[in-house]
């Protein structure tokens, strides 16, 4: 007999972001164990968010004033269905990229810190995802936001130095916006947490330049159009398991808090939502363009992330616009969709890279070489990325243009056809060579090539394709807790 | 739980594994498991074939399975076996057996083979849903999934003529794939659901909503309508004929082209409901585009010297009997559409492998080179030329049954003109097919004196027999065309579904 364990008696809220702390502590001072200690931090934090995901889906809202200090003051942890679904977004992508981490021959460089600093970003990320207050939120983005570009200068080579030095000036300037805009709400209403927040917000004329301010600074953060400049070369740089963090996991947070302050704290007027689906629109054909243009593979795959970055801005950008469409849950979709497939896309990218020798997308075709496994979870990731039926990315896509279609934004459902075509033209540049065979000098057999490394990227694809079966049930989480109407840590 | 577990429709799912379960073992087994490959794949294919004769007794007795789960928000994935289902899973199922047969000798070691039988069965497994799919949501998934496993086919011999077809393959099919999205969308935001019920979903909104649902008609014909090689959106066809013979016979003969037709009469008899498209005023404009197909399918058809390009305009002005039939709104041109769905992919299957044969045993590609072929390969011209007659409607062959009814069924509607149609399309057909049969078996075999033949190619009966069988099945078709069971019969039953009051 096993006992029981009631589960709601423990108190869960800080294990996702203590676990991994305490796993970047461990792997730092014993380097030798670094890969144990990261594993059982991941571990041990998957089991703490799906404990609160547990508790989110029968209806309780966790909560968890940190010493018992209640707001203005204190700091409280919460969790409603939107933070559940990106927790665990959270682990399955960094178990898997851990997981093949752990598989590939560790490379000469960064083989002892890689752990310690995505732990440590994984402990900043789940921070930004369960606080309820908006200065929390911006010291947990900022601790993310610097173990990320710990993470991108791993290869040492000179382009990615300068590469994450850009990536760190960005993303320090929209810290620095953010707090602009905190300082300005702060001045205004003496109180930081989101819901005290939600009751006032508009009450004071500095309101809009604080939202502004904010929203812009998470732009940045998140590489929307015209402020995406840096990401390409951050993300096309860095190894390939910190790619997949960086483009698949990384980016969503500062997504993650604008639709929270967005649609939830700031009331938005409708003009703002024109703004950002105009920014969405112009990084889908900007990012479909350059990545149609990209001479090597993992550029072409950051640039997607670009233009993949405005189709969710798009979503955004119909919520607010048009209360009539339900794009918001499209919106979400989307992030998961794009996490699961861009993580698995820079994984397999990874393999064909290390398999092929080089990753030039033109002579891709005349290697004899084909690691055929991880071709086709790269396949089974861009059709979930293009948008095609049953992916993740179709559920997503379809909610979005459902939203468009019930609001009579017809402008709207264009740009998202649009860019589904320019993703099929940018993908299938790729995708075409995996079948070419006549370019290629001497004889060229099936099955070459693949080993245990390649598993979890086929995982995560094969996750992203087949979970669009079950996108109800995903809806049905994010609306755990009414994430939009009633905030988590709302103190009644 | 439980309760579900034996809820589920296992024979219709079982159906749908034989071909979707089996493609990931397939692409692991490589050369050095050729046999055991073939040997699975044949197994499926023939298991398969038992299960939908034992469902369409079932179905015969009135049973019908369903499975239905919410995917997203208000939509449902859904299978359903009614009649109309069975009708397009017993072709694909059994041209699926003789196709594979057909493929394993044609493919002899041949590269990457894994990778085309996993992929030819995902093929199958589409066409299958596409089949049982309950509403238009869920032919959607299929439908494009249908699209992505015929790219790798069509492109699989890996050069840069098949890559380009393959990229204009690509671009008609996702274009229209997104078509059929849209005019999915809309119309589930509008009516609300997009089941597939007989006489249709949206009468209700006729007299709001008219102009509507006439754009969301034109949106969902134009994404079908792609598969189905309508024109003017059927120039990816001829130049896929690049892809291996297996893929031209089963896949662009039969399985896509049929997907196409197969969602025009969905769309037109269960989303709209024939009164209700006829009342709409489209009807009127699909007949007058299909009988423009028919025409200008067998007119270029004239002018092609390389044999699959030929069959594939045949292909083209073929397909459109059956959406002639769908749009004229009457029952009996119903039964002669219906019907028509399974005597041209037997016909045509039945060319395809002919001219596979020819392709593969004597290099010859063109109509000009067939001088004589007909004493080298009897048994192959023969099916061919069972095929080709049917094809121009030689009583008693399958090809007859189907022209009779859709003429009898246009005459009874009052629509002469499409007699005329049909008389101008059987002319054409005859043109373009009786001088490959004459030079097949009267002119001498070119390059030799008449004194000595070449001597046969011997052929295994892997790539033999399926063309001998699917013709014997055209004979059989036309010649018992009233048995029960017979296609014609099965769609009467289906007609009278669609048309009762």
């Amino acid at each position: 007999m096993i006992p029981q364990i009631d589960l709601a008696a423990i108190d869960w809220m800080l294990v996702p972001v203590l676990a991994p702390l305490l796993g970047a502590i461990a792997g730092f001072v014993l380097p030798r164990a670094a890969t144990a200690a990261g594993m059982a931090g991941l571990g041990l934090s998957a089991v703490g968010s799906a404990a609160i995901t547990a508790q989110v889906r029968t209806g309780a809202a966790p909560s968890t004033a940190i010493g018992g200090w209640e707001p203005p003051l204190g700091i409280v942890l919460a969790a409603d269905g939107l933070t559940a679904a990106f927790l665990l977004l959270t682990v399955v992508l960094t178990l898997a990229i851990g997981t093949t981490r752990a598989l590939t021959p560790a490379p000469a460089r960064g083989a002892a810190i890689f752990w310690p600093l995505m732990l440590l970003l994984v402990a900043g990320l789940n921070g930004a995802f369960l606080s309820t207050d908006i200065f929390n939120i911006y010291v947990t983005l900022e601790v993310a936001a610097l173990a990320a570009v710990g993470l991108a200068v791993l290869t040492g080579s000179a382009a990615a130095l300068r590469a994450a030095l850009n990536y760190l000036l960005a993303g320090m300037l929209g810290g620095v916006l953010i707090l602009l805009g905190i300082g300005l709400l702060f001045h205004a209403h003496g109180r930081l947490d989101l819901a005290g927040l939600a009751a006032v917000a508009g009450s004071a004329p500095s309101d809009g330049i604080a939202l502004i301010a904010i929203i812009a600074g998470l732009a940045l953060k998140a590489a929307l159009f015209p402020l995406h400049a840096w990401l390409p070369a951050a993300h096309s740089n860095a190894q390939a398991p910190v790619s997949a963090l960086l483009s698949a996991l990384v980016l969503k947070a500062p997504l993650y808090v604008a639709l929270r302050l967005w649609v939830g704290v700031l009331d938005p007027a409708t003009a703002s939502g024109t703004v950002l689906g105009v920014m969405g629109a112009g990084a889908i054909l900007w990012g479909s363009v350059q990545a149609l243009r990209a001479e090597r593979l993992k550029l072409l795959v950051a640039y997607s992330t670009v233009a993949q970055v405005g189709l969710i801005s798009l979503a955004f950008g119909l919520s607010a616009a048009n209360p009539a469409a339900i794009a918001w849950t499209g919106a979400v979709t989307l992030m998961l969709a794009h996490g699961l497939a861009k993580a698995a896309m820079f994984m397999a990218a990874g393999r064909i890279v290390e398999e092929v020798g080089h990753d030039r997308i033109a002579e891709l075709d005349r290697s004899p070489r084909r690691p055929t496994l991880a071709q086709f979870s790269f396949a089974l990731a861009a059709i979930s990325l293009i948008g095609l039926p049953p992916t993740l990315g179709f559920a997503g896509k379809w909610q979005l243009m459902e939203g468009a279609v019930r609001a009579d934004a017809w402008i709207w459902l264009a740009m998202a056809m649009a860019g589904t075509l320019l993703s099929v033209g940018y993908l299938s540049r790729v995708l075409v060579g995996f079948l070419r065979f006549d370019r290629v000098r001497g004889a060229v057999g099936e099955h070459q090539g693949w080993t245990l490394a390649d598993g979890p990227p086929l995982l995560l694809a094969v996750t992203a394709f087949g979970a669009g079966l079950f996108a109800t049930h995903i809806i049905a989480l994010l609306a755990a807790g009414a994430p939009l109407g009633q905030l988590p840590g709302a103190m009644q | 739980m439980t309760e579900f577990l034996t809820g589920l429709p296992y024979l219709p799912l079982l159906i749908l594994a034989t071909s979707l379960g089996i493609a990931p073992v397939i692409f692991v087994l490589d050369d050095a498991h050729a046999r055991a490959r073939t040997a699975l794949n044949l197994s499926a294919a023939a298991i398969k074939v038992a299960l939908v004769i034992w469902l369409s007794w079932q179905v015969a007795q009135g049973t019908e399975y369903s499975l239905q789960f919410e995917m997203l928000p208000g939509l449902d994935f859904a299978l359903r076996t009614d009649p109309l289902a069975v009708l397009f899973m017993a072709l694909s199922a059994t041209l699926w057996l003789l196709t594979t047969i057909y493929a394993v000798g044609y493919l002899e070691k041949g590269p990457h083979r894994s990778r085309f039988f996993g992929f030819f069965s995902i093929c199958v497994g589409a066409t299958v849903g596409i089949a049982m799919a309950g509403n238009l949501f869920t032919f959607l998934l299929f439908y494009e999934l249908l699209t992505l496993a015929t790219y790798p086919l069509v492109v699989h011999r890996g050069s840069a003529a098949a890559l380009k077809a393959g990229r204009l393959y690509l671009i008609y099919t996702l274009s229209g794939g997104l078509m059929l999205l849209v005019g999915t969308l809309w119309l589930s935001v509008l009516a609300g659901s997009t089941e597939f019920v007989p006489r249709g979903i949206v009468v209700d909104l006729t007299d709001d909503h008219a102009g509507t649902l006439q754009i969301i008609f034109v949106l969902l014909i134009a994404g079908v309508g792609v598969k189905a090689a309508l024109v003017p959106l059927h120039a990816w066809l001829p130049i896929s004929m690049v892809a291996p013979a297996p893929v031209s016979a089963l896949l662009h003969a039969v399985a896509v082209v049929k997907a196409g037709a197969f969602g025009i009469m969905r769309v037109v008899y269960e989303i709209y409901g024939i009164d209700t498209a006829q009342a709409l005023g489209v009807t009127g404009p699909l007949a007058a585009l299909a009988a423009v197909t028919i025409i200008y399918g067998s007119i270029r058809a004239l002018g092609q010297d390389d044999i699959k390009r030929r069959l594939a305009f045949s292909t083209v002005s073929q397909v459109s009997y059956i959406t002639l039939g769908v749009a004229l709104a009457s029952p009996v041109a119903a039964i002669g559409a219906l019907a028509h769905l399974i005597h041209q992919g037997l016909m045509k299957i039945t060319m395809f492998m002919a001219a596979g044969n020819l392709a593969e045993e004597l290099h010859i590609k063109k109509v000009s080179q067939m001088n004589g072929v007909g004493r080298l390969m009897p048994g192959t011209m023969l099916a061919f030329s069972l095929a080709a007659l049917g094809m121009i409607g030689v009583p008693p062959l399958a090809g007859f049954i189907s022209k009779w009814y859709l003429a009898s069924g246009s005459l009874a509607e009052n629509a002469d003109w499409v007699i005329a149609v049909l008389l101008g399309s059987s002319l054409l057909n005859a043109a373009y097919f009786l001088p490959i049969l004459h030079r097949a078996w009267f002119l001498p075999p070119s390059g030799t004196t008449d004194s000595r033949l070449p001597t046969r190619p011997k052929i295994g009966w892997m790539m033999a027999g399926p063309p001998l069988g699917t013709a014997a099945l055209v004979l059989v078709a036309g010649v018992l065309a009233n048995a029960p069971f017979s296609p014609l019969e099965w769609t009467r039953f289906i007609v009278s579904r669609e048309y009762t009051e």
